[in-house]
């Protein structure tokens, strides 16, 4: 007797310790196999595009903060960035400096998460553990500077909320001397695992025209083997000043865009932040962090889309100015948005525990794909 | 790489029967204004062209213009009537590198735009998102749906500039 099959629905979610948030996929299966999965979203939506339609200009940063949580500074940067273009107004040089240092640093603590929550995914306990001690460092060398931890409302138009302290320079320099042999450390408890490499290589590949067509950005799309990154692309702030690579995905284990391209890019680029955070740190110059903070924030009219290259791809913040102190409309451009789409077309074919493997490769933050 | 008045010429040189306009008069980026139901068609020589190869949509953002007249009623609650609803494209392309806004505007009581789906599929997400937030249809897109808003919501769309919020949610009353 043959044995009956048929499709079959299976939520995945909304509480699901392996979706990162509060998302829910329905996946349709047959067997273990995935034949469709259809992400929905929109648990965590606050209107913040709403919210910032009632705010002034300043107003709006701290809820800038509130949607990639793991990378909030990036977030202010972003911000700052699109409405300093609008009004025109040069920043000190000071102050660009602190901006690229924090950004970094930030990154480098995004992808902690990422990398550290990827492993706990798949079963490898340890190096989440290993990886939040030292992120640890990070908050901390934050927490010292503006008081926060994790939502900062850092960075203002035209400037900082404060100055960095006078030990901040050789903390943050004694933190890149110790987390670079870490990073060997990660590499040896997970990245070359044979369990990790088993259950990521060939996994969700991903190929460069379905990645570029999907507009996926950051790891994600140099996972796929295009080195594209705004930071070289489309210069903001002072990133044309430094030196560093690009890492691309290759294909190592398994084949260019699979799970474990995606989770080494990430990994490689720890190691340029740290490059850059050096560098940034050798040139920063004396200055005032607050003296180019407008007075009086009021835009001409105008309309202005900037790009910045958060630690999960191109955070974009398409701003329309009324000519009054509020923003008339604020679009985020949310890269974590733009990579969740791409899931149902990555899990198909592949088993139901791939979803989690493939899921965590992409790396989302649910508090900015629902903004 | 090209400047958006020289893709502008080309876009204008390759359908001269089409009204397409340039507003460089923004302080930061020119935008060109292009037929709301002939999107497809420009979208898909952008993307084509081998000079231009845009193949990469960055952002697509729903507006509400709010430039039909505004009444308000005895409660003070603003309604407004008339006037357009608008969609921003922002192209780039990852070989030559330019990049581009495109602006295409529909009247607000019956918003319909042609989908670029097809062409970018970035644009499925974002365009659920601009149909659940102002109400924009996209024409021939494969699954219109609500995104970010809950599916049972009643029809009104939250971006749009004379939204009120409800008082009752399915019969319940909403507290504030």
């Amino acid at each position: 007797m043959a044995l009956k099959t048929e499709e079959m629905i299976l939520n995945m979610g909304p509480q699901h310790p392996s979706t990162h948030g509060v998302l829910r996929l329905e996946l349709e299966i047959e067997g273990e196999l995935i034949k469709n999965v259809k992400p929905h979203i929109g648990y965590l939506h606050r209107c913040f595009e709403k919210h910032a339609e009632a705010m002034t200009y300043p107003q709006v940063i701290p809820y800038t903060d509130r949607m990639d949580y793991l990378a909030s500074m990036y977030n202010n940067f972003g911000y700052v960035v699109a409405v300093e273009k609008l009004l025109g107004i040069e920043v000190p040089e000071r102050v660009q400096y602190i901006r690229v240092i924090m950004g970094e640093l930030q990154r480098i603590a995004s992808h902690q998460v990422a990398i550290g929550t990827y492993g706990l995914d798949l079963g490898a306990f340890t190096p989440f553990l290993y990886l939040f001690r030292d992120r640890e460092r990070i908050l901390t060398l934050f927490e010292e500077t503006c008081g926060a931890r994790l939502l900062y409302n850092y960075m203002w138009v035209g400037g900082l909320s404060h100055d960095i302290h006078p030990d901040f320079i050789r903390k943050t320099k004694e933190f890149v001397q110790y987390f670079r042999p870490n990073i060997q450390e990660i590499n040896n408890l997970l990245t070359f695992n044979k369990i990790f490499i088993e259950r990521t290589a060939n996994v969700g590949v991903l190929p460069l025209d379905a990645a570029i067509n999907f507009g996926m950005t950051g790891p994600n799309l140099r996972a796929s083997g295009l080195a594209f990154d705004i930071r070289k692309e489309d210069p903001y702030s002072i990133y044309d000043r430094f030196d560093f690579d690009i890492p691309v995905g290759k294909g190592t284990v398994g084949t260019v865009g699979d799970c474990w391209d995606r989770y080494y890019v990430r990994v490689l680029e720890m190691e340029q932040s740290l490059r850059i955070i050096e560098q940034a740190l050798d040139q920063i110059p004396e200055g005032d962090v607050q003296s180019a903070i407008p007075k009086r924030i009021k835009p001409p009219k105008g309309t202005v889309y900037t790009r910045v290259e958060n630690p999960r791809g191109e955070l974009g913040y398409f701003i329309i100015s009324d000519g009054s102190t509020s923003p008339f409309r604020v679009k985020v451009r949310a890269p974590s948005f733009v990579s969740l789409s791409v899931l149902g077309e990555l899990c198909k074919g592949h088993l139901v525990s791939d979803v989690v493997a493939i899921l965590g490769s992409i790396d989302i933050v649910l508090g900015e794909v629902d903004r | 790489m090209k400047n958006p008045e020289e893709i502008f010429e080309l876009i204008k040189s390759n359908f001269p029967d089409l009204e397409v306009t340039i507003d460089s008069s923004m302080p930061v980026e020119p935008i060109i204004s292009i037929d709301p139901l002939k999107i497809h068609l420009v979208a898909q020589f952008l993307k084509t062209n081998e000079e231009l190869l845009f193949d990469s949509l960055m952002s697509l953002s729903g507006v509400d213009d709010a430039n039909g007249t505004k009444t308000k009623d005895e409660n003070g609650t603003e309604t407004i009537t008339g006037g357009t609803l608008s969609v921003y494209y922002h192209l780039h392309s990852t070989s030559l590198k330019h990049k581009i806004t495109l602006k295409t505007s529909t009247i607000r009581e019956n918003p319909k735009i042609e989908s670029v789906e097809n062409i970018w599929k970035t644009a499925d997400w974002h365009e659920r998102e601009a149909f659940d937030m102002f109400g924009i249809i996209f024409l021939n897109h494969p699954d219109l749906r609500r995104i970010l808003m809950p599916y049972d919501w009643e029809d009104t769309y939250p971006l749009r500039k004379d939204y009120k919020n409800p008082e009752f949610y399915h019969g319940m009353k909403v507290p504030y």
